[in-house]
């Protein structure tokens, strides 16, 4: 039946299998798989799952269920041509000898196992029946065992009763001794002085003695006992006053030693350190007289009033020590060993007497925590006191690190009193002063700053005062200025960098909420760097409220140089050093800050203010010039011009001066296109006097309106011009400024003058000259043209004769002057 | 804003301006121009507040060009010029035509300058109100009657008499005090004081005060501002460097009787309390150049008026300095309550110093501005192209003073 496997079935066949030789093995397993399942009458359906398997029910399936040889034989016969019934035929009969060779080869091999497995089931049997046999000796013997034991035990039983009696007995005589022999026990270590193993006798005796004091003999001890205790009691208080008295003159430390580390600052009570060099008890010695005291049953609120009077004593004599080092004329050491003694006399003697009553009075529960913290505070407060007087001392000094390292030993040490004594507060206070030094230190760098600054600017005026040597020119403005900007800098960097030693990592207090936070943010950037750049504006603005009237209080060059300075400030300086303060301090905290833009606007307004006052100071000076060359000449009688008049060559120089001075600092600005060749251009009265049609006033009729009408609508379309405008930050601006207002000043001057007819040609030829050389200066020469146009026309309008020089001759004599 | 204003153009230069100081009904002022070539006028300019029109009468001014022309307190017919002319005009003050030789005159090699002062009375036909119109300004003007001489002068001298009877002038460094004599007809030198100091001292302006019974003077010079007792001559107080630059003009307060308001150079208008001089009261800095003129308002002290050569004329609010206490009627129990609390609220705030306006009428150089004497909300600027413009205190701010 087998044979089938390989049998050409539809879609079973190797050859049309799409899957190829490897889905082959799978499918031929499960085929076997269902034939076993089919031989043992296992679920039909589970077979009939399979979609791609051959129909069980068909009968022609060689290996189904149903096959019917009838059917297969008639439908081979009927489907297939006599060739693959031959073949067919031959398939099958080489198939079923297969299949008959393999079952006989199965059959054989099942056999011979089925054989082996009876031989061993056999042995097995023959051995547990061995098994069986001891395990019965081995039950009897265990009862005998049980038997033995039993007898002996009974036999034991009455002795040992009674050396159980006889113990109890010794024990009660040797405690019965003990008693008897207390007092002389207690006498002898009384005298001894062995008192720690007095008090323990007498401990151990306190309670017996009590319970049987109705008996005669034991009253009798206890009475003894109770006057060797009072004895003994009074011997140690008067040993704890003794001692008081004796470590008044004791030091826990050598002067010289160094600083304990924190760490030993507990455990130093238990070590019995030998540092009591004059013999009387010392602070452990006398805890423990204390100690002993309460072991005798005294009564603790007295003994720990006068402990603490005791300790009282001692750290008084250290403060006292600290401020005889403060002195009145200090030769005093300097700050950090200051704040060594102080560490290691009071706060390490504090710690230990804190240490020393907490042991010693635990059980005096919250009212005793009380008393030692209000004493732990009054001491402290008079502590710090004594160190804040030194710190003061320290304000002045320039150096951070010492002040800090000082500042960080000072409030390590105050790091145990503080966990000891919490309610004391006392670490709480020690960061607070902590933080006031910090504050007070910004407090100083700043005016170090702003003094820094005014130093600055004083060497500057200096340098700008100094005279010059032939030949040798002094430092540029440019090298002033980068001068001032590089010394500032380096100010601020190293103050900075000082106050960065308050927030180093490994200093005790810089994980504090304040310096992580306020001290960085409102602290260093703020109240410092935001401050001094303030300051910096505002002395720099005061410059400007002192205007000219005090003369030449401000050198205008130092205007100038300051407006720059700002200027700089607003474009870089400021946000490079608030990113440099904002890296260094990493600003944790949330409180706003002023940001750059206001600073920088600050500094704008300010560079804007110092140049437009540099703007009047300058045209004020060229001003004055004009001003007295016009008022303090006689207009109406001069003679025919020759020449320009000095005071406007040295107008021209002036500004020239001006120029080149603004030049070393400001760019050059943007200038109006240059309409035509200006420097050719001659005043003439006529065409360019607007007032000329005013000659006629309402009753002389022949008026010239056309011309009047010209310059009126020439008026229309020039502006108004701002002579005091603020000025823009480059060289054109502020010479046009300075420009305007010194021309203005000429119009107004000459306005109120009369003018011969020489007086005004000589205003036009020193107007025209002026024009030839200031054009060049100002952003839109329009302006000059404007104004000088306006002072000819006045002067025209000022004079009786207005005779104008022929512009020709104007010319030649500018061009020769 | 437009409704506010009036103006009118000159046919001449023009620095001087006064109002009518005795003349309280009429709005009228006084302009003096400035010619070198025709003859100078003093004109009468009437200003119809309901109609908004502008009418002015020509009074002939032959003696020269007026700087500085100052209207009798008391007899408003009366009024003084400051005035300078050619040195040959000075023998024929009183004689007519002298206009048209001036010309002539100056063109002497010698001529010189020479500067007067001298009272005047104009026309009587004139003096009821400027009815005659305008329109006839080309028939022959009325002369201004000479009254007395007063010399030397400067220009731009003080000359407002306290009581009408007492005349200041100002010479170089001298300060010179005259007593007007039979209805002003006669000058004589009643006292003089002179400045003493290195270099050459030259006053540039003066004003009377109005307080202490019209005794004492205010006079600058460079710099500095003095304070001059008249009965006796001597300085009262001195403001050394008052200002960065020259001191233009002086005002008192009149009001307060020791509170004075400079302007100068420097475009800063400072107000001073005599009785400590070492620092300015307030300083005001709002004029991109020289300040001219400054004035109080004759009523309300807080409103400061103000001309500069920036062509520009301001009215400011010194409301923090001015006599009358802010709020000052909030204590009237007959206001409604809603009202009550308006003002209550308006009283809390503190008094703020402000600009009110900014006129830029002018296209030239205002060289003197001053307030009506009539009409105490109305002003007049006057710039040097001759153009004169009236103008109103803001509507809004007045009700706001009155009420």
């Amino acid at each position: 039946m087998a044979a089938a496997a390989a049998a050409p079935g539809p879609g079973s066949g190797p050859g049309d299998s799409p899957e190829g030789p490897e889905a082959e093995a799978p499918e031929r397993r499960r085929k076997a798989h269902g034939m076993l399942k089919l031989y043992y009458s296992l679920s039909e359906g589970e077979a009939a799952g399979r979609p791609s398997g051959p129909d069980p029910l068909d009968p022609t399936d060689l290996n189904g269920a149903h096959f019917d040889p009838e059917v297969y034989l008639d439908k081979l016969r009927r489907e297939c041509p006599l060739a693959q019934l031959m073949d067919s035929e031959t398939d099958m009969v080489r198939q079923i000898r297969a299949l008959d060779s393999d079952m006989q080869t199965l059959v054989y091999e099942n056999y011979n196992k089925f054989i082996s497995a009876t031989d061993t089931i056999r042995k097995m049997k023959n051995d547990f029946r061995k098994m069986e046999d001891e395990m019965d000796r081995l039950a009897t013997n265990m009862a005998v065992i049980t038997d033995f034991s039993a007898r002996i035990s009974a036999t034991l039983q009455d002795r040992h009763e009674r050396i159980t009696k006889l113990a109890g007995v010794h024990a009660l005589l040797r405690k019965l001794q003990f008693l008897f022999e207390l007092p002389s026990r207690l006498t002898k270590c009384v005298e001894l002085g062995a008192y720690g193993q007095a008090v323990r006798y007498q401990g151990r005796a306190r309670a017996v003695l009590q319970q049987y004091q109705h008996l005669p003999s034991f009253r009798a001890i206890q009475d003894d006992c109770q006057v060797i205790t009072a004895r003994l009691a009074q011997q140690l208080r008067q040993r704890f006053r003794c001692g008081s008295w004796a470590t008044s003159h004791c030091r826990w430390a050598p002067r010289s030693a160094p600083p304990l580390p924190p760490e030993f600052c507990l455990p130093a009570l238990h070590l019995r350190l030998p540092s009591c060099r004059e013999g009387g008890s010392g602070a452990p010695e006398q805890a423990e007289c204390v100690e002993l005291l309460l072991a005798l049953g005294e009564p603790a609120e007295e003994l720990c009033e006068e402990f603490l009077a005791h300790a009282r004593g001692r750290l008084e004599e250290e403060l006292r020590s600290l401020e005889a080092e403060l002195g009145p004329s200090p030769p005093a050491p300097d700050v950090l060993e200051f704040t060594d003694h102080g560490g290691s006399g009071f706060v390490g003697g504090l710690c230990q007497v804190a240490a020393a009553y907490q042991e010693l009075f635990a059980a005096q529960g919250p009212a005793g925590a009380e008393k030692l913290a209000a004493f732990a505070r009054e001491l402290g407060s008079r502590y710090f006191a004594l160190v804040e007087r030194r710190l003061a001392q320290e304000q002045g000094s320039g150096d951070n690190s010492l002040l800090v390292r000082a500042l960080d030993r000072f409030h390590r040490r105050l790091r145990a009193p503080g966990a000891l004594l919490a309610a004391a507060g006392l670490a709480e206070a020690a960061t607070e002063i902590v933080e006031r030094v910090a504050r007070e230190r910004l407090g100083h760098h700043l005016q170090g700053l702003q003094a820094a600054f005014l130093g600055s600017l004083t060497d500057v005026r200096q340098a700008l005062a100094a005279p010059r040597i032939a030949g040798k020119e002094g430092p540029g403005l440019a090298e002033l200025l980068a001068n001032v900007a590089s010394s500032i800098l380096s100010h601020i960097k190293a103050s900075l960098a000082s106050v960065h030693l308050f927030t180093a990592k490994e200093v005790s207090f810089s994980n504090k909420p304040y310096f992580r936070g306020e001290f960085c943010s409102q602290g260093v950037r703020e109240s410092l760097i935001v401050g001094f750049i303030r300051s910096m504006c505002q002395t720099a603005q005061s410059f400007c409220d002192s205007p000219g009237e005090k003369g030449g209080a401000t050198p205008p060059a130092l205007l100038l140089l300051l407006s720059r300075l700002c200027l700089d400030y607003e474009t870089a300086t400021i946000s490079y050093i608030l990113t440099l303060t904002d890296e260094q301090f990493l600003v944790q905290d949330q409180s706003p800050v002023t940001p750059v833009s206001t600073l920088c606007a600050e500094a704008r307004e300010t560079a804007r203010r110092l140049l437009t006052h540099y703007v009047k100071v300058q045209g004020l000076v060229i001003s004055q010039m004009l001003r007295k060359s016009v008022e303090t000449r006689d207009w109406l009688s001069t003679l025919e011009p020759r020449n320009v008049r000095a005071v406007m060559k040295r107008v021209v120089e002036d500004t020239t001066a001006i120029d080149v001075q603004v030049g070393l600092l400001y760019e050059e600005g943007v200038r109006k296109a240059q309409s035509s060749d200006s420097s050719k251009r001659t005043f003439s009265v006529y065409s360019s006097s607007r007032q000329q049609g005013r000659y006629a006033p309402s009753y002389t009729p022949s008026a010239p309106m056309d011309t009047n009408l010209l310059s009126n609508i020439q008026k229309l379309f020039s502006e108004r011009i701002d002579v005091f405008s603020p000025v823009e930050f480059n060289k054109v601006s502020v010479l046009t400024g300075i420009i305007k207002i010194s021309l203005k000043t000429l119009l107004e001057c000459v306005r109120l003058r009369t003018f011969g007819r020489f007086g005004l040609q000589q205003v036009q030829v020193d107007c025209h000259f002026l024009q030839l050389y200031l054009w060049r200066f100002v952003a839109d020469e329009e302006l000059v043209h404007l104004l000088l146009d306006e002072v000819v026309a006045s002067a025209a309008l000022r004079c009786p004769d207005p005779v104008p020089m022929e512009p020709s001759v104007v010319e030649v004599i500018c061009e020769r002057g | 804003v437009e409704d506010d204003m009036a103006s009118v153009d000159l046919p001449s230069d023009a620095r001087a301006l006064t109002p009518q100081t005795a003349e309280t009904d009429a709005i009228r002022f006084l302009v003096g121009t400035q010619s070198l070539k025709y003859d100078n006028q003093v004109h009468v300019i009437d200003f119809d507040d309901e109609n908004n029109i502008i009418s002015k009468t020509v009074l002939l001014h032959q003696a020269g060009e007026i700087w500085h022309i100052s209207a009798s307190p008391a007899d408003r017919g009366v009024l003084a010029t400051c005035y300078s002319q050619g040195e040959c005009a000075r023998g024929g003050l009183t004689g007519g035509g002298l206009g048209q030789q001036r010309a002539e005159l100056f063109r002497a090699a010698d001529s010189k300058v020479v500067t007067c002062a001298a009272v005047w009375r104009m026309p009587a036909e004139l003096e009821p109100g400027g009815q005659e119109s305008p329109e006839d300004a080309a028939s022959p003007a009325h002369a201004l009657e000479l009254l007395c001489l007063l010399e030397p002068a400067m220009p731009r001298a003080p000359l407002g008499a306290g009581d009408g009877k007492r005349v200041v002038s100002l010479a170089d460094s001298h300060i010179l005090l005259w007593d007007l004599e039979g209805s002003s007809s006669q000058a004589t030198l009643a006292s003089s004081a002179s400045l003493e100091g290195k270099g050459q001292l030259k006053f540039t302006t003066g004003r009377w005060s109005p307080h202490h019974n019209c005794s004492q003077v205010a006079t600058a010079n460079d710099t500095a501002i003095r304070g001059w007792d008249t009965r006796t001559m001597s300085q009262i107080y001195c403001i050394e460097s008052a200002h960065g630059q020259l001191v233009r003009d002086l005002d008192f307060n009149p009001n307060k009787q020791y509170y004075l308001a400079s302007c100068g150079d420097d475009c800063k208008v400072k107000f001073w309390d005599t009785r400590n001089v070492a620092e300015p009261v307030k300083t005001l800095e709002e004029h991109s150049h020289w300040v001219w003129n400054v004035r109080y308002n004759h009523s309300h002290d807080q409103l400061v008026l103000t001309g500069s050569s920036d062509s520009r004329v301001i009215l400011s609010n010194m409301v923090s300095i001015s006599s009358e206490p802010f709020g000052h009627l909030v204590d009237d129990d007959d206001l409604s309550d809603q009202e009550e609390r308006r003002l209550e609220e308006k009283s809390q705030e503190p008094p703020q110093d402000s600009v009110i306006a900014t006129y830029e009428e002018h296209e030239d150089s205002v060289y003197a501005v001053d307030w009506s004497s009539a009409d105490p909300w109305l002003f007049a600027s006057l710039s040097y192209d001759g153009r004169l413009v009236i103008n109103r205190v803001p509507r809004a701010l007045k009700y706001h003073i009155l009420l």
